[in-house]
């Protein structure tokens, strides 16, 4: 398959909450909470940033760092579980806020965590088939966890596009599989605020299941293993998971060390482990040779298989990094918390 | 904000798309139909801002309106663009920080919403460039 990333982008709100700070208001113990999660610290939107704003800002960042005509865009697709609308496309709106409207196809997708990979396989596909020159896949959200929920202490906000053409690639799609079955442990209801779970069971039968079967299938079908990857990106809802994830598989920690952003940044859901890989292309080399797995809840995982190439050079400081977006953070307190994210109803 | 204002000026509102006038070199944004200077000679072409300016003076509004009373207090600045026009936006940063002269650059925001189950309005805001 002659598809890869022309080119990336990303976006994380400025404000950070500390594991300490949430555990406080709720009377629980904040080293064991970081020591369980290995999430130290979460990003927290702006009163007036969401989904779309994200999005837009992660979406001008890829157009910015290769120089993309927006108007060669044929297809936009936005993952995220937190859309603004439930109807009402946050996708058009990204699209006209890059220039890219009207010549083009878009659609809204959502499945858990895993939407934005969903994305990335959907223009993967288009593009290939020649039925548009260049495809936007993008992973964002303001994800929700209701006030004391575990969750709290880890849904984060930010935001992550890819473009994905055939010519001027930074990093060929080799191959992808994803694995795929009805398991309910995580979901919200039409109209509700937050998202329920399934505790524990999220662990075993959803994440590590689908996440290693999705890897193991891949490397399986292309005759790879582990080591004959440089990194390694798991979906990070916590920095626990992935790490136990890698370990399974065979992978190292030196592997995942450059995309395991969770623990400054806590989980971005839809944009998880796409922002895991944006910054590992933020440091990787022609030849690396990258493997990623997303996770969403519902239950499902997509893998890929990159090799980067010598384009990525050209590009890389067209855009901020995500250290970049990870330094300098502006910490607040749980009341701020609160008003950002609409908990305190007026 | 009505629906049908919002969407008329939504190219403009998403990427400070304005206008420009050929004859005389004038940049104008809001956007004009007519040049105020060349009047009826005046070629007047859209132009898009690169977002990128100054800030001309501000205030920090204590005191709102209903639909922006959650976002109280912020700041509301007029902005000088770097192709000369001056217009009046929010700017996103500490209050400890806004100054005169600031250099500041666009960003994608929530302007405003109509309530819970109304039209919700995006925009350009500034931030400073340091962000």
């Amino acid at each position: 398959m002659n598809v890869g990333i022309v080119s990336y982008g990303v976006y994380i709100p400025r404000y950070r909450i500390k594991v300490e700070e949430i555990a406080k208001v709720w009377g629980a113990n904040a080293n064991s909470i970081i020591d369980g999660l290995m999430v130290y610290e979460k990003s927290v939107p702006d009163m007036d940033e969401d989904t779309i704003t994200i999005a837009v800002e992660a979406a001008r960042n890829a157009i910015n760092r290769a120089g993309i005509n927006p108007e060669k865009i044929g297809a936009i697709y936005t993952g995220s579980e937190s859309h603004p609308y439930a109807v009402k496309p946050s996708s058009t709106i990204v699209a006209e806020a890059v220039g890219a409207t009207p010549d083009l196809t878009l659609a809204d997708f959502e499945f858990a965590c895993k939407a934005g990979t969903a994305a990335i396989q959907t223009c993967m596909g288009m593009v290939d088939s020649d039925m548009i020159e260049l495809g936007m896949a993008i992973g964002s959200d303001v994800s929700q966890g209701a006030p004391g929920d575990a969750l709290e202490y880890t849904a984060a906000a930010g935001g992550v596009a890819y473009i994905l053409g055939k010519n001027n690639q930074v990093a060929n799609i080799e191959s992808t599989y994803s694995f795929t079955t009805d398991t309910p442990d995580f979901w919200r209801r039409e109209g509700m605020p937050y998202p329920e779970h399934g505790g524990r069971f999220t662990g075993e039968p959803g994440y590590f299941k689908h996440v290693t079967s999705a890897a193991q299938g891949l490397m399986e079908r292309m005759g790879t293993k582990p080591s004959d990857y440089d990194y390694a990106v798991f979906h990070q809802p916590n920095g626990k998971f992935p790490t136990r994830a890698a370990k399974m598989l065979g992978f190292t920690n030196e592997q995942i060390k450059p995309g395991l952003v969770v623990p400054r940044l806590g989980n971005t859901y839809s944009g998880s482990c796409m922002m895991g890989l944006a910054a590992t292309l933020d440091i990787a080399k022609a030849e690396d040779r990258i493997f990623m797995t997303s996770f969403g809840s519902g239950a499902g995982s997509d893998a890929f298989s990159f090799v980067v190439t010598d384009k990525i050079e050209e590009i890389r400081n067209g855009a901020p990094s995500v250290e970049k977006y990870l330094e300098n953070p502006i910490y607040i307190n749980y009341a701020t918390y609160a008003r950002h994210k609409g908990k305190i109803k007026l | 904000m009505s629906v049908p204002r919002f969407w008329r000026r939504l190219k403009n509102l998403y990427n400070l798309i304005g206008t420009h006038c050929k004859k005389c070199g004038g940049f104008f944004y809001p956007p004009r139909n007519m040049c105020p200077k060349c009047r009826r000679n005046g070629v007047i072409v859209p132009f898009k801002f690169k977002g990128a300016g100054e800030v001309v003076t501000f205030t920090i509004v204590h005191s709102a309106a209903k639909d922006y009373a959650k976002l109280t207090p912020y700041i509301l600045a007029i902005i000088k663009l770097d192709e000369g026009p001056r217009l009046t936006s929010q700017v996103i940063c500490s209050h400890e920080d806004i100054h005169i002269g600031m250099k500041v650059k666009s960003a994608f925001r929530k302007l405003g919403e109509e309530s819970d189950r109304g039209m919700i309005y995006y925009g350009t805001k500034f931030i400073p460039v340091e962000s």
